[in-house]
């Protein structure tokens, strides 16, 4: 990293040696925030209704089989002995067995996560396809009918129930006009209706940042000094505005990451994609619960961590961040 | 996130603001519309919602069109699709209010609590709004959904627990500067107890944020609870939720697309309306991002 290489200016932190002490501290939170957040499903799990031993065993098993997983879970120990073998557990990847399919929760995660990760990165993708040229259009001619277009489109997109549109959305293009299929997983023409369904939210929000952050820019000096240059509204725009309003726009597209790998739940279950979403509603159906934990725990790890690379790649591509 | 700023203009300033934009009326009315609904479904609702009419279905069994007995059409046992969703609607709101004002409480509590008093208080409450919110919403609602015993009791919890956590970070930004501000400095050498600074000093100021974050909230819970009551862990059948509407409807788009339509559009109806209402107040009360 090339940080400590800037030259301090009057408005600008000039970071120097701090780097490294802001990165191990963050890293530190990131830990702590990370050890919270197990105790927190720990308590939820030891919290669960029913005898997780009995379902993993169940209905009809003897009392002999279902003591003997009992002890080999240590769930005859004290809590405080449980709750410490748990961390050291997840510590170790181990998030526990699957009551359904009797496998590890941390193998089935991890199988099911490349079709999350596509459907989050495609919904992404749209939210910025059409989510930028919105709001530099909305920006460009604030008060035109196209920026209250925009204004109507970003608010009708953030009030929509995405599984309301989701089904819409088969019945429409699946069902009535049928070009593409009706739900599940595999040809990229199944990935085009969730993955728009799961951008519409975001593409309203983004052009509205974009929006407001464009206008914002738009006053400063050195826009105005760059157009008494006498440079082509163009260059203006892409040099020296963009440049500058797309900050926000970065920062938010990381955490949204976040987000929609945790929150698309919703989305595989009305079109049956086969990400972790879909076997954690599937796993709260079948109340298997080191499975729901065992995803909760995993969604909020990755959140986590991501956040703490958006902190990072924030200090990279900008060197007026302010460290506090 | 939502980013309020605020100088606390005059509370005349802001009302006038308010009016002069359209959005604020047009949100005013949806909301209420939908408010009179919910108050007044039991004498508006042309049926009860539970009961199942024999002459409900087709001969076939399949739901029925909109008619002059069902006015937008029956279920899939029978039932009154517009009966349904008037007492839908009472759940959505009250479901959503109580939530919201739990949230903006506890809040704007732990927020004031964290930001006057800096140090190990502060840094815990952080803490513990950090781990709240590195939950995804919707699996953290499934985790809950799954402890407890599911239900309305539930979805309060639940819609409290993933609205409050960013309140308290908001909040708290505002005390720290409130804190510094000379009128604080003033009262303490006066001899106020921090009881009283924070209650007639620094709590008014903090009002205006906790009210505007609310109204913009209003249509995230509402969003959240029918996602919830769709995956089955919110509202329970046969008592009638909008999501939970929608998820009946799910298997029978193909020969009822009423049963979606009418649940998803009275969803659409009060979350513009809190939308354009939460937009509007936030505009009146900060000049800079309005729309010219």
């Amino acid at each position: 990293m090339h940080i400590g290489t800037w030259q301090p200016c009057p408005d600008v932190v000039y970071l120097g040696n701090n780097v490294t002490a802001y990165l191990l501290r963050r890293l530190l939170g990131t830990v702590g925030v990370i050890f919270l957040v197990a105790t927190a499903t720990f308590i939820m799990v030891f919290l669960m209704p029913g005898d997780a031993a009995r379902m993993y065993a169940g209905p009809r098993a003897p009392e002999e089989t279902v003591q003997r997983i009992r002890v080999l879970w240590g769930l005859d120990q004290p809590l405080p002995v449980q709750y410490v073998r748990y961390l050291g557990r997840a510590i170790q990847g181990d998030l526990g067995q699957s009551t359904r399919d009797k496998r590890p929760v941390l193998q089935a995660v991890l199988e099911r996560l490349p079709a999350t990760i596509q459907l989050a990165l495609a919904g992404l993708f749209i939210e910025l396809l059409v989510g930028v040229p919105l709001g530099i259009l909305a920006a460009t001619r604030p008060g035109s009918w196209i920026d209250q277009l925009a204004t109507m489109i970003a608010l009708v997109g953030i009030s929509i129930p995405q599984f309301a549109l989701g089904l819409v959305a088969l019945y429409v293009f699946g069902f009535v006009i049928p070009i593409f299929p009706l739900g599940g997983y595999g040809t990229p023409l199944h990935l085009v209706l969730p993955a728009l369904v799961l951008g519409v939210g975001g593409t309203a929000f983004y052009s509205r940042v974009l929006r407001n952050s464009i206008l914002e820019v738009t006053g400063e000096d050195y826009v105005r000094t760059a157009k008494a240059k006498g440079l082509s509204p163009r260059t203006v725009l892409t040099r020296h505005i963009l440049r500058n309003a797309l900050m926000p726009v970065v920062t938010l597209a990381g955490l949204d990451l976040a987000t929609l790998l945790g929150g698309v739940v919703v989305i595989e279950a009305v079109f049956g994609w086969p990400g972790i979403g879909l076997q954690a509603w599937n796993a709260i159906r079948n109340q298997d619960t080191p499975m729901i934990m065992g995803t909760v725990l995993f969604a909020s790890v990755a959140v986590v961590f991501l956040n703490l690379f958006v902190d990072v790649l924030y200090i990279a591509i900008d060197p007026r961040v302010r460290l506090t | 996130m939502v980013q309020i700023e605020i100088e606390k203009p005059s509370e005349r300033g802001f009302w006038v603001q308010l009016r002069r934009l359209p959005r604020a009326w047009i949100g005013a009315g949806l909301v209420i519309l939908v408010a009179l609904a919910a108050i007044f479904a039991p004498l508006v609702a042309p049926a009860d919602p539970l009961k199942q009419f024999r002459d409900g279905l087709a001969a076939n069994g399949t739901p029925l069109p909109p008619s002059a007995q069902f006015p937008l059409g029956s279920d899939n046992l029978g039932r009154d699709v517009l009966s349904r969703m008037l007492y839908g609607a009472r759940v959505s709101l009250s479901v959503s209010v109580i939530a919201n004002v739990t949230a903006a409480i506890i809040g704007t509590g732990l927020g004031l609590w964290a930001g006057f008093y800096s140090g190990p208080t502060d840094w815990l409450i952080m803490r513990f709004v950090d781990v709240l919110l590195a939950f995804p919403a919707i699996l953290l609602a499934l985790g809950i959904g799954a402890v407890l015993e599911r239900g309305y009791r539930t979805v309060i919890i639940i819609l409290t627990i993933v609205t409050f956590p960013a309140l308290v970070r908001l909040v708290r930004s505002q005390v720290l500067t409130i804190r510094e501000r000379v009128f604080v400095e003033s009262a303490r050498a006066l001899g106020a107890t921090d009881w009283y600074i924070i209650f007639h000093h620094i709590l008014p100021h903090t009002i205006t944020v906790t009210v505007v974050w609310t109204t913009l909230s209003f249509a995230n819970t509402i969003l959240v609870e029918a996602a919830l009551s769709f995956l089955g862990v919110g509202i329970q059948l046969p008592d009638p939720s909008w999501g939970n509407m929608i998820n009946e409807g799910q298997s029978r788009y193909r020969i009822a697309p009423w049963m979606i339509i009418v649940p998803t559009v009275a969803i659409l109806i009060t979350t513009l309306g809190f939308n354009l209402l939460g937009d509007a107040v936030r505009d009146a009360l900060d000049p800079r991002t309005s729309q010219r």
